[in-house]
């Protein structure tokens, strides 16, 4: 990716704040801070992979991107419109540009619709051509990600995880978006078909210039397919840089605790662990200062009090780097 | 002579549309102490092995149709139901993938401990079996297990409960534990948590681990032999060094080559197995990955049951002549060494 492409969405100090309401009078108790103040950018054609535990506000952050929520502070803009508190009518032509791809493929697409209907919906909603170009529209469109046209008139039950998946990727690119969000898409299948897709992902990306916002956990999946990744945690970025740079030389001890934990498939390599202790603290509080201290293998007391910044290193030829550590770059000793 | 041997055996399922197989003709050996790995693909057969194992098949569809599985000297296929009662838990134990649904959200944790021993040691009085749990949560890493003990299912985190359900599996001291997908509903930090914690307590006790995945990396990390299945039957056996280094199967092959890795050139193709597995209903008897292995298979080759052949101490693969000739091609293409006669 080179710089001079455009940018095609901006997020800035996103928030997204989920209340909690208990007692007798169900007044509001706490929140939920599930994203708490993330900016990121995504440029035409690219791909941002999006990593983080479960709990770390990855797909809340997709979400919002969508305006499925109402953000609680912050602003999205997407090709220079501020989407962040339009209505769903004034939302509407801009859905044209912005799809989804689910993670579950079982419970994605209705199962009293056939496939074709599932696939021509996005184009009936906003008025593509008449019924027969729709038609032929959905055809190619199914043979586009791999499926044979006898899928049109078939119902989602009679297809393989994999090849449900490739119809919830043909329903995202019947209206050649610019940008699509992919929550989890290629977790809940097997290793053989999960490549399958992702050679798929990629061709179209490719043919369509398509941007993605890949959300994933595998972090060796996430590092193939994407150009920049932003590491989560506890809702917030902690690291963001491109692809190579942040598997090669990791910043913040969480992204490097993440790296060391990937099984590697290979039984003669001995890897040095990062053990990380206990779980992702609720984010409900969240912990003061620096908000991975509690497991951080690195801790001092600054980091119990002061907030770190997301800020700027220079690692390797100019590339940018980005990550929020009192002492990043300082760990490897 | 190894402490558990599965035998031929050979599992099915009575549905509507007749007789199905889901297993057929399964052999593998378990060694004392030692971890054995069973891959495949979902659908491959894994689960509904394991559940023979332990004889907990759904009743009345499932059924184990032929072969043998031997527990420490005794064949427990053929065993009445109620005799079965003493080989669980105390022989052969097993944690499940969900360790919500493991788990009853009505009864404490401490509850659901203490049911084992009871069940197990009828004898033993409740206090004994309470410290025994406690014992127990100590021993897996539960931090404050005096309060934790009190806690009910969804008070802890995904983690703590599998940590749990080790637990309770662990309690009566089995020789075999069966691990089914323990780790896939965990993130890798809490993955690296539990897997650390079973070779812990594995090389505390001494026991056997049946390690069911289909993440190869984890194998990589856990096992010390491999168990390859794919559509209800082994295609290769061998120690987890050997299948890594040599797979000799291509579907094998293929699964070790469709894994996207960390030293991969980024937005390369990644290696595929086209196709999926044949539906259980239209099994063919002979060579079953030969449809998906972009080799040339003659008409006979899926009419005749490959034979598993040892191609080195230790290391079987199910033998079908298209499959090898088309390997051999591949490697020797590639500038790899393929040095079985064919």
């Amino acid at each position: 990716m080179t710089d001079t492409a455009n940018t095609l969405l901006e997020v800035k100090d996103l928030k997204m704040h989920f209340p909690i309401y208990g007692g007798i009078l169900k007044r509001q108790v706490g929140q939920v801070h599930a994203v708490d103040g993330v900016s990121l950018d995504v440029k035409e054609g690219e791909t941002l992979g999006l990593v983080g535990e479960s709990g770390c506000g990855k797909s809340t952050l997709g979400r919002a991107i969508l305006r499925l929520y109402n953000p609680t502070a912050g602003k999205i803009i997407f090709e220079g419109n501020d989407i962040t508190h339009m209505s769903p009518s004034e939302l509407r032509p801009l859905r044209k540009d912005l799809q989804v791809i689910f993670q579950d493929p079982y419970d994605c697409l209705n199962s009293r619709h056939t496939v074709g209907k599932i696939v021509e919906e996005p184009l009936l909603i906003h008025g593509v051509g008449n019924a027969k170009s729709r038609k032929e529209k959905v055809m190619a469109l199914l043979e586009k990600v791999g499926l044979q046209a006898s899928a049109y008139d078939r119902y989602p039950h009679e297809f393989s995880g994999g090849q449900r998946q490739r119809v919830g990727i043909a329903r995202a690119i019947a209206l050649e978006p610019k940008l699509i969000i992919c929550d989890e898409p290629v977790s809940a299948l097997d290793v053989s078909i999960q490549s399958q897709v992702m050679n798929l992902m990629m061709d179209l990306q490719k043919e369509m210039g398509l941007a993605y916002i890949f959300i994933a956990h595998d972090l060796a999946v996430v590092r193939h397919i994407s150009d920049r990744v932003a590491v989560m945690y506890l809702g917030r970025v902690v690291e963001f840089t491109d692809a190579d740079s942040i598997y090669e030389h990791p910043l913040h001890p969480y992204t490097k605790a993440l790296i060391s934990a990937i099984p590697e498939p290979d039984p003669t390599i001995k890897k040095e662990r990062i053990m990380l202790k206990g779980d992702v603290p609720s984010p409900i509080n969240p912990p003061s200062g620096c908000t991975f201290h509690t497991r951080c293998p690195f801790v001092t007391d600054k980091c119990k009090t002061e907030v770190p910044q997301l800020k700027r290193y220079e690692i390797k030829d100019g590339r940018d780097h980005y990550a929020s550590c009192h002492y990043a770059g300082e760990l490897d000793k | 002579m190894a402490y558990l041997e599965v035998k031929n055996l050979s599992t099915g399922f009575q549905t509507e549309s007749g007789l199905v197989t889901a297993i057929d003709g399964v052999t593998f050996n378990v060694e004392k102490g030692r971890t054995v790995g069973l891959v495949g693909e979902s659908g491959s057969g894994k689960s509904v092995t394991s559940a023979s194992l332990m004889r907990l098949l759904p009743q009345p569809a499932g059924k184990i149709l032929s072969g043998e599985v031997v527990i420490d000297g005794i064949d427990i296929t053929k065993m009445p139901a109620k005799d079965m009662l003493k080989i669980r838990g105390r022989k052969i134990a097993m944690i499940f993938q969900e360790p919500m649904t493991a788990l009853n959200p009505v009864h404490s944790i401490g509850k659901q401990l203490m049911e084992t021993y009871l069940v197990h040691y009828p004898q033993m009085k409740k206090k004994e079996a309470f410290e025994k749990s406690l014992e127990m949560l100590t021993k897996v890493g539960i931090p404050a297990p005096e309060k934790r003990i009190h806690e009910y299912p969804h008070q802890l985190s995904g983690g703590m409960r599998q940590r749990v359900v080790i637990a309770i599996a662990l309690s009566c001291e089995p020789d075999v534990l069966i691990a089914d997908e323990p780790t896939t509903a965990l993130d890798v930090t809490i993955q690296a948590q539990i897997l650390e914690l079973m070779k812990e307590l594995q090389e505390k006790n001494g026991m056997s681990i049946i390690f069911i995945t289909h993440d190869l990396g984890v194998v990589a990390e856990m096992c010390d032999d491999v168990v390859v299945m794919y559509a209800g039957r082994v295609v290769e056996r061998a120690t987890c060094t050997a299948l890594f280094a040599k797979p000799r199967h291509p579907y094998t092959y293929a699964l070790l080559d469709s894994i996207p890795r960390l030293d991969n050139k980024r937005k390369s193709k990644l290696h595929t197995i086209e196709g999926m597995v044949p539906s259980l209903a239209e099994m063919p008897n002979g060579c079953r990955f030969g449809p998906r292995s972009t080799f040339e298979h003659k008409e006979e080759a899926y009419k005749t049951r490959p034979h598993l052949k040892e191609i080195a101490d230790g290391h079987f693969v199910e033998w079908c002549e298209c499959c090898q000739k088309g390997l051999k091609a591949k490697l020797e293409a590639q500038g790899e060494t393929y040095e079985v006669t064919v």
